[in-house]
Order: structure tokens, then sequence, then C-alpha cells
């Protein structure tokens, strides 16, 4: 043992960094089907390695392998294909927007389709969800209109929001998709709330709460983990682990644990990690842990293992903090290509229709845009009013507020 | 009509509406079983059971931040932060969730729940059992404030908070849970059953919130108090003899701006106190208001007489708390002015 001499202080450093070779081969990825699949009501003890392993479902020969796989029918499979495409060209078309000045702000989920696509199909009508800025899937795969998604981005006079919130803050209660709030965290234990609620008057739903890599360091992600612990409460806690919170590494949030889901063990809740690129077993997973939450056996942490291949958002620029190629390099794979391709092996799909598909999604998000615009964007056309402004901050608006709006002149 | 103290009027307001609501909630730490560590929740968990009041672990975001996941499925949780001093926590969760939550989702979702939370100081708490942090509430769009100062206030003012569609911060002074305290601590205290005010019934009945309420009459100087000063500035006019008109707010937001402004224009003179700290505490607001809507009937500078700007000590109680002496001072001077 080294002698005591002076202290020094331990500041965590990612492998590489700009101008570095990208490099995950630290990173353990096990073979896909590899990982055992317990029973819904498992003793949480008994599956403590879940925490340290990966569960996918896709091998790399595109083949659906293991005990998590056969949850999703051919056409299901199909249809979480077009909702991550859709979503892909979504983010594209919105980014572009932002640049063109129509919008002051964007955030994308490039690499991450997967985790908010897969997830929401597992989930019943009624479910909620407490989303971060980055489950726009959820959304998109449970039907919710993409115009209204971009009268929000835009500010428009058709803003469900009417103008009020930062773009991608949306909120769509009847989609089961909780007001998005920039305050990072919070939404982690409201879900646990909720969830409680549902147990409070013994009702069938079951809430869903998410969380970034990064996020898991803010205290409210400890008081969810302890409430949900302490109630059971129905709910699943999601952490998407996409290695990065703008510019700091995920190991500057994670410290000396060695996974985010181990954070859950010391709670007394199911652990699991699952390939946050692999449709089939996001979707595998989150339906254990739904049904888990939905027999009352109480709560489960899920990590999601994947990358953040976007700029962290408009603001944002990756190259001063990272390997531009590192996306390339990450072995999980584009989530996309990843259910492409076991499509195509599964005999549904094939390269051409795919490239139609790319066509038709391309085709309708534009149309959808070009519906949006007719209401206006941020600097031109429709807005929302000035008196919006001051509507909605209390039931039932209160004298002074009375007394504002008139100095405002509306 | 029975007499309660204020802790009975408190806990009444809560079995009431727990009885005719079944949406609503009671939870905090040590509020279950053992019925609050001011007794403020006795009986409650024995009569509506574990799953509508209940203990919670020492965590005030927590608490709070599952109260807004309540609310917005459907719940109206009235719940319990041990003492003011300790919501500083769950602040991110009052100010960025539950005073935004029906603004920025355009009414989808919204946050009827009340924190309660004993606040105040005049009873060797120290720096912190005794803080009075209402400007940090006041200054935040999205909340309501209330602080009662008697049992028949606090019953119907809490009834009023958790049916109320929007968050309330329902600020409890301590110090008058037992009796009302005028700041004389060289007197035996009172206790509330003398009180006229403590006569308080048994069902239900709501004070409405943004209403505030002249406790003494007068037509030398308005005073603008809440919570316990509203006693000290009750006895600062009796022991000085200067006739005072003692307004209790009871709502700080939103304020009872109609009844101050006629007040002052009657009286042409203001004083306002408060226990907590000067600088940019809710005695600013109130100055400012009375300047800005009175200015053409004041004959003398409004004064404000409150805590200092220091943490609120221990051995120095006496000195810090603005009692009836420096309440008294301040309205002899203003009448001089």
């Amino acid at each position: 043992m080294a002698e005591a001499g002076r202290l020094s202080l331990h500041v965590p450093e990612p492998e590489v960094r700009p101008g570095d070779t990208p490099d995950f081969s630290h990173v353990p990825i096990p073979r896909a089907g590899s990982v055992e699949r317990p029973p819904v009501d498992v003793d949480p003890r008994e599956i403590r390695d879940l925490a340290y392993s990966i569960i996918r479902v896709l091998n790399r020969d595109g083949e659906a392998v293991g005990p998590w796989a056969g949850t999703l029918s051919d056409e299901e499979l199909l249809e979480g294909l077009r909702h991550m495409m859709t979503l892909r060209t979504f983010d594209a078309r919105m980014l572009m927007a932002q640049r063109q000045g129509k919008t002051s702000f964007y955030m994308q989920h490039m690499g991450e389709e997967a985790v908010s696509c897969a997830f929401r199909k597992a989930l019943e009508p009624g479910d909620m969800n407490f989303p971060t800025y980055r489950q726009a899937g959820l959304l998109i795969a449970g039907g919710y209109p993409m115009v209204d998604m971009m009268n929000q981005i835009y500010s428009n006079e058709a803003d469900p929001l009417k103008g009020r919130q930062l773009p991608i803050m949306y909120s769509a209660r009847d989609h089961g998709f909780f007001s998005i709030s920039g305050n990072l965290g919070t939404q982690f234990i409201q879900a646990v709330g909720w969830a409680m609620a549902s147990a409070i008057k013994n009702d069938t739903r079951i809430a869903a709460g998410w969380i970034g890599d990064g996020s898991t360091a803010e205290s409210d992600f400890h008081a969810a983990l302890v409430f949900a612990s302490t109630y059971r409460a129905p709910v699943v806690l999601n952490i998407v682990n996409n290695q990065w919170a703008i510019s700091t590494f995920q190991g500057i949030a994670r410290g000396g644990s060695g996974t985010f889901a181990a954070r859950g063990l010391g709670f007394g809740l199911p652990a699991l990690r699952v390939d946050g690129n692999d449709y089939l077993a996001v979707h595998s997973v989150a339906k254990w842990a739904i049904e888990r939450a939905r027999r009352n056996l109480g709560p489960t942490l899920i990590e999601y293992v994947t990358y953040r291949v976007g700029a962290h958002s408009t603001s944002d620029d990756p190259s001063a903090y990272r390997p531009k190629t590192e996306s390339d390099a990450w072995p999980l794979g584009d989530p996309v290509i990843r259910l492409k391709n076991h499509l195509i092996v599964r005999g549904v799909w094939s390269e051409e229709r795919h490239k139609q598909a790319e066509a038709e999604i391309l085709d309708e998000v534009i149309t959808a845009q070009k519906q949006a615009e007719q209401h206006g964007t941020l600097h031109s056309g429709g807005k929302p009013s000035t008196r919006d402004m001051f509507e909605g901050v209390y039931a039932t608006m209160p004298p002074h507020l009375r007394r504002q709006r008139q100095q405002a002149g509306v | 009509m029975p007499r309660m103290t204020m802790i009975e009027a408190i806990r009444s307001a809560m079995d009431v509406a727990m009885g005719r609501d079944e949406n609503v909630v009671v939870f905090g730490e040590d509020v279950g079983y053992f019925g609050g560590v001011f007794r403020c929740t006795a009986g409650l968990q024995q009569k509506y059971g574990k799953s509508r009041c209940f203990d919670t672990p020492i965590n005030e975001s927590g608490i709070v931040g599952a109260a807004i996941g309540m609310a917005a499925y459907g719940l109206r949780p009235c719940i319990e932060v041990q003492f003011a001093d300790y919501v500083y926590p769950a602040y991110d969760q009052i100010v960025s969730e539950a005073a935004r939550l029906r603004y920025r989702s355009n009414g989808q979702f919204t946050c009827p729940i009340v924190i309660r939370m004993p606040t105040g100081g005049g009873i060797f708490g120290g720096q912190t059992h005794s803080q009075s942090p209402e400007a940090l509430f006041t200054h935040v769009a999205g909340l309501k404030v209330v602080v009662p100062s008697n049992p028949y206030d606090a019953k119907g003012l809490l009834i009023a908070a958790i049916e109320d569609p929007d968050p309330v911060i329902f600020l409890e002074p301590k110090r008058l849970y037992n009796g009302p305290f005028d700041g004389h601590y060289e007197r035996p205290v009172t206790s509330w059953a003398k009180h006229p005010l403590s006569e308080t019934p048994e069902g239900h009945y709501t004070v409405p919130l943004g209403r505030a309420e002249v406790r003494r009459e007068g037509s030398a100087v308005t005073v603008l108090a809440y919570g316990t000063m509203v006693y000290v500035a009750q006895a600062a006019a009796e022991d000085t003899g200067v006739d005072a008109e003692v307004i209790d707010l009871r709502t700080l937001l939103p304020l009872d701006l109609d009844t101050i402004v006629a007040s002052v224009g009657k009286t042409g003179r203001c004083v306002v106190v408060h226990e907590a700290t000067l600088t940019s505490g809710f005695g600013a607001e109130l100055a400012a208001l009375v300047q800005e809507h009175c200015f053409y009937n004041l004959e003398a500078p409004v004064m404000r007489v409150t805590g200092w700007d220091t943490p609120y000590p221990h051995a120095q109680e006496w000195d810090y708390f603005p009692g009836p002496k420096r309440v008294g001072e301040a309205l002899v001077q203003v009448m001089e002015a």
C-alpha cells in the first residue's frame, strides 16, 4: 500500500477526445440472446446480475434470438420501423427549420429512436409517461399528430401551448405524455407520485418516468428511487444512457458505479440494462417491466444503453469535446438499420421497400410541415395572442394580473 | 360553537376535506401514524386509512414532487413540510413545477396541491425553526400564499386552499398554534380558549382566499400585518394609544389590495410589519403598492418594522423578533412625521 501523502482530486475523463481515434473496446457487449428472462414476479435480489449485463435480442446477422425475443408480430415490427424512420425524418426537417430561422431551438433523437418508439408500444391507453425532451418517439408512436408537434415548435397561432413554452417542450395529456419541463429530473419523482395516485385509487394504469444519464445525478433521481421503493409504486423508471450530458461524458454522473442500472440495486429495485438500439429488446424489456407494474409487483429501473449521435441541441457543437466519428464506432450500431436488416432477414422487408418508405415518410412529414407553416412560424405569420400570455397562470385571473394585462394594452 | 386551538382547527380542516372528497390525501414526515410533530394530523390515518394519510421518507423534494404527480393524476394532496425552514430542497419542485404546470401545459395538467408548513419565530427555534420565507413564494407567479392568524381562519382558509384549483403555500405560524401571542414574552402565555376567534364550526366552511380582514379599526395609521404580527400590532396600538387600523392580510398572494387602499386612503399613514427579514421581504412589495396606489393620501413615508437582515438567532430571540415595543415606536414615529 502507498504511503499516505498529500491528497489529490480524481476527475474522470472519457477515453478519447477530439482528434483521438474513437474506441469502445472497454464497453463489454454481451452476445444477443445470452441474458436470461426471469418471471415478472422474480425476487429482485435474484437478478442483480441483470443490472450489469445488456439484454439484447438482435444478433449481428439480424436474427432475433434468446428468451427476450418474440414479443412483436411482423406487422408491429414494420410499424415500429416506420415510427423510428418518421421520428428521424421529423428531426431532420425540424433541424433544418431551426437553421432557417423558423424556430429558435430544436433537439434531435438521432440514434435513440428505438427507446421511446418501442417503449410506447408496450403501454396501454391511459398509462402516463413523464418524459424528458428526448422522447418524442412516445408521441410519434402514440399517434399524436405531427402537425401539432410542429405547431408547438413554431410557437404559431395553432400551438397547443399558446406560445408559452420553448420548442419541443410538448404536452399531450390525452396521449399519455406529461408536460415537459426544462428543469432536469423533476419529472422522475412526479412519475412516482402519479403511479402512487393510481395505486391509491385502485386503478389499473401505470406510469413511466424518464431521465438521461447526466440527470441521474440530480437529487430528484434519488427521491424517485426512494419513493418508488418505499411505496412499491406501479412505475417504470427509465434511464436513457446515451453516454453524453451535453459535453460531459457519462462517467461524471456515474462515478464509480459499474452501471446506471446498478443504482437501483441499493433501493431494492429490479434493475435491467438493455440494448437501447435494439427495438425488439427495448420492447420486450419494457413489456416485462410494465407487466410487473400492472400486476402490482412494484417498480422497475431500466437503463437503455445507447449513443447520442447528434449534437445535444441546435445550440451545441459536439466536435468541441468528442471525436467526430465516435458515433460510427459505437458498437450497438444504428437502431433503424438494425431493425431494417432484421425485417429483411425475416423476409418481410427489402431495400427497395425501405427506400420507398423513406420517400413516403419524407412526403408525409413535409405535408405536415406545410400545414403547420400555414399557421405561422416563430417570426412570421400567425402568432398566439398577447392575451394568452396572461391566461392560465391561475385557474381564475387574479386582480393584479388583470391590471398588468390592461397595462400591456390587451 | 366549539372552541379549537389552531392545531385542532387545522386538523379539523383536513378531516372535513378528506371526508368530503376522496381525492384529498395527506402526507409528510411523521404525519401518518404519529399524527405530526405538532399533532396537526392526529387521528387522520386511523380514520381514513394508510392510503389517504401516510408517512414519507425524509425528502422534501420527493414529498412535493410526488404530490405534483398525484395532482396531475387527479388527486388533491395536502402535504406537510415539517418546518418552513426545510422547504428549500423542494424549492425547485414548487417554483419550476407546481407553480408553472397549468401555464406551461395550457391547462392540460393542473396542480391543486396545498403545502402546509409551520413558520415564524418567537419560540427560541434558532436559525432553522423560526424562518418566515413567504417572500420566496410571493415572488413566484402561479402560487398562492396564505398565512392564517387564528383558529377560525386557519380552518376556513385551509379548506378553501384544499378546494382551490391552484397550488397554495399554507404557512402556519407555529407561535400561534396553542394561543395568540402579542410579543409580550415577559407575560404569561394565553390559550385560544379565551379568544373569540377560537370558536370554530365542526363542519365545512371556507374563508375565501384573497381577502384581508380588519382586526382593529382605527383612524390614525394603517398597519399591514399577518400571522403572529397581527397580535403584536394590536398590542402596540394599545400600548401607545395610537389609533391604528390593523389589517390581517391572511392571503399574501393574491393580495386584497382594495382593503389596503381603502384603509390607507382613510388614515393617510402606513406601517408594514413582518417577522421576515427586511431586504426584499414581502413588506417591500406592500410598501411599493401603497406608495403607488395611495401616494396622494400619504402624509408620512411608509414604514417597515421587520426582522433584521440576519439569520434568525437563538439567544437574541427578543432582540430580533419585531415586538410591540419596536412596532409601537414606529406607530409614534409615523404619527410625528
